[in-house]
């Protein structure tokens, strides 16, 4: 590290520097390479073939600008982005609220928080495929268990949930506050622990209230989960695909039509290539741009102090 | 809030004298128990959906479509199991599925300890830069990239066996990486120094000093790998053709084609591939734990 290292090292061809600058490239070698070629390489695939066309028999043709200009005028593609943008604008302040408050519940010592924390995450690590045939089931218009207590306790006749174009989105929201809550109400507890007592006992000596403290105190304090929480939701929404390949298939009339799906069945349904790769990269575009906003935004009301809020691990 | 109400209670407790204090005590029994129901009923909206699907892969089918539908199954009728698992060659794609999971978690595990490593403790050109470009990656919507991959795994040759799901594992992932940089910094310095002096190698100090010490970070990664191996569902979908392949995800979305409803065979199939991730989850929670609120306390330091 020092003079007397590089003395000591100096008979080599290397100095002490040269090889600690070779050893660390060595290490990180295998994320280069994998950067190489399962990321930059495919990102610049993407960008050539998004102006060919291609069902990959033969070579692809250069279409030129082709396939954007048919892009705007998809119908299909215009929904998919306003399903899959309307279902983030619901499910992603949704998942923040139930979270959020479930973390609070458990942070007001509670007895057997473990147990409880256990019982909430349990969903986070089931299968997407198994939970989505399970949802299907409790949907079911006739049969589901859903719709069978609505029958016994209001005596009418439950909606059509998932085939119902108005009820698809809402109902898969509240399928996915099932899965996820968990995680996220393990992050805002961890900083909901992070936050000194002494600022709540100081506050208190001024006469703030638990509500007053909440809001001047709690929530400024967790605004970069929430922030966190905000950027992976809208990614997270945009590679969602399981529930609308397994539940749903993009239906009722096209209601759950979401931005993957409709990437799929393009690309590997009917094996646009070319078109499919024109559609990855607007959507590319769109998600750093949305990025880009939210973090602009987040300036204005995401409050950083790194003693008080941070992992202490 | 606990600590913000008890607070303002201990104040009116000596201020306010006898009748206030009762009165205190009356509105925290209620908070308490208002606390309660709310994680019961929490706890409840969790099991419902799992007890349902139980119930119904219990059920014969004529009671799967009874109405109004019924919680206790009767008769019980275990068969289902049975008849779910060998309805399609669900051993051949538990099999599959634990090839990928494990070889993925190895792949995972060593390759982003060793690159963790080299960014954690060594210097060199461009490094930080380097660092900034493991972070961005991470706020890369990957699935947007299946088409290229698909075409490049194609190209090898790798299309319908498990090279696809397994390989690109043992080049790290970014946020393995971060999450296990941030913990070798935890470790001090002057053990890799005190091992240095002794005449160690890197490689002996990565692997007989950081390693070691680094086990909670390394389960939380192992954990995350285990999960989202066997979760994928689209990678599978799209590399995979023959049903020989298939994953449990995979053939469990073609199980569901096979018949027009046989709802209580799906739930019997869905609940065995959904006890494997709860039985890791259940040996491993403490993993689990820390690794999600390492997730946060790292997004929070942006």
């Amino acid at each position: 590290m020092t003079a007397t290292a590089v003395s000591k090292r100096s008979r080599f061809k290397m100095n002490a520097f040269q090889q600690e600058a070779v050893n660390g490239f060595l290490f990180i070698s295998p994320w280069l390479i994998g950067f190489f070629v399962f990321v930059l390489g495919p990102m610049i695939a993407l960008i050539y073939l998004s102006f060919t066309r291609w069902d990959l028999v033969g070579d692809p043709r250069w279409v030129g600008l082709r396939n954007y200009s048919r892009l705007f005028s998809d119908d299909l593609f215009i929904q998919s982005l306003k399903v899959t943008i309307g279902y983030g604008l619901g499910r992603v302040p949704l998942g923040i609220i139930v979270a959020l408050s479930a973390a609070l519940l458990l942070n007001q010592k509670v007895k057997f928080v473990g147990v409880w924390r256990v019982i909430y995450y349990m969903p986070v690590v089931l299968p997407s495929v198994a939970v989505s045939l399970v949802w299907m089931w409790i949907y079911n218009p006739r049969y589901g268990v859903l719709n069978g207590f609505i029958s016994q306790v209001f005596g009418v006749e439950g909606p059509r949930w998932l085939d119902d174009p108005v009820l698809v989105l809402p109902s898969l929201m509240i399928m996915a506050v099932w899965v996820a809550a968990g995680r996220n109400m393990i992050i805002y507890l961890s900083g909901l622990q992070g936050i000194s007592e002494d600022l709540y006992d100081a506050s208190a000596i001024d006469g703030a209230g638990p509500w007053h403290q909440f809001w001047k105190i709690t929530l400024p304090l967790l605004t970069p989960i929430i922030f966190f929480n905000l950027v992976t939701g809208m990614i997270d929404t945009f590679k969602l695909f399981t529930q609308a390949y397994v539940m749903t298939e993009g239906g009722p009339r096209n209601a759950s039509l979401f931005f993957t799906y409709y990437l799929y069945q393009n690309a590997f349904q009917q094996f646009r290539m070319g078109y499919a790769s024109a559609m990855a990269l607007v959507v590319f575009v769109i998600i750093m741009l949305l990025t880009l906003a939210v973090f602009r935004w987040s300036r204005t009301w995401v409050y950083y102090e790194s003693e008080v809020v941070g992992g202490g691990e | 809030m606990a600590d913000s109400s008890m607070a303002i209670g201990r104040k009116s407790v000596v201020g306010v004298g006898h009748a206030g204090a009762r009165r205190h005590w009356l509105t925290y029994i209620s908070m308490r128990a208002l606390i309660y129901l709310l994680l019961i009923l929490g706890a409840l909206f969790i099991f419902v959906p799992l007890a349902w699907t139980l119930s119904t892969s219990l059920k014969t089918e004529a009671q799967t479509l009874a109405y109004p539908p019924t919680w206790i199954p009767n008769p019980i009728q275990w068969r289902n199991y049975p008849d779910a698992l060998t309805a399609r060659p669900f051993d051949r794609y538990y099999m599959n599925t634990f090839i990928i999971t494990i070889l993925s978690v190895i792949g995972q595990v060593l390759s982003s300890a060793l690159v963790a490593y080299g960014f954690a403790r060594f210097r060199f050109p461009g490094r930080n830069v380097l660092f900034m470009l493991v972070l961005s990656t991470l706020m890369i919507p990957f699935h947007l990239l299946i088409i290229p991959r698909f075409i490049l795994f194609k190209y090898l040759g790798w299309l319908d066996t498990l090279l696809p799901l397994i390989v690109p594992n043992f080049f790290g992932g970014a946020f393995s990486i971060f999450l296990l940089r941030q913990y070798f910094q935890t470790i001090p310095l002057e053990l890799d120094e005190a091992a240095k002096i002794d005449g160690a190698s890197p490689w002996q100090i990565f692997w007989q000093i950081l390693l070691p010490l680094a086990k909670p970070a390394l389960g939380a990664v192992a954990v995350f790998e285990f999960m989202s191996s066997w979760q994928d569902f689209m990678g599978p979908l799209i590399y995979l053709s023959s049903d020989r392949n298939y994953t449990v995800s995979v053939g469990l979305a073609a199980f569901r084609n096979d018949y027009f409803t046989a709802w209580h065979l799906y739930m019997a199939a869905a609940a065995v591939a959904m006890v494997v991730p709860l039985i890791v989850f259940f040996l491993a929670q403490r993993y689990f734990i820390s690794g999600v609120a390492l997730t946060g306390s790292g997004g929070s330091k942006g």
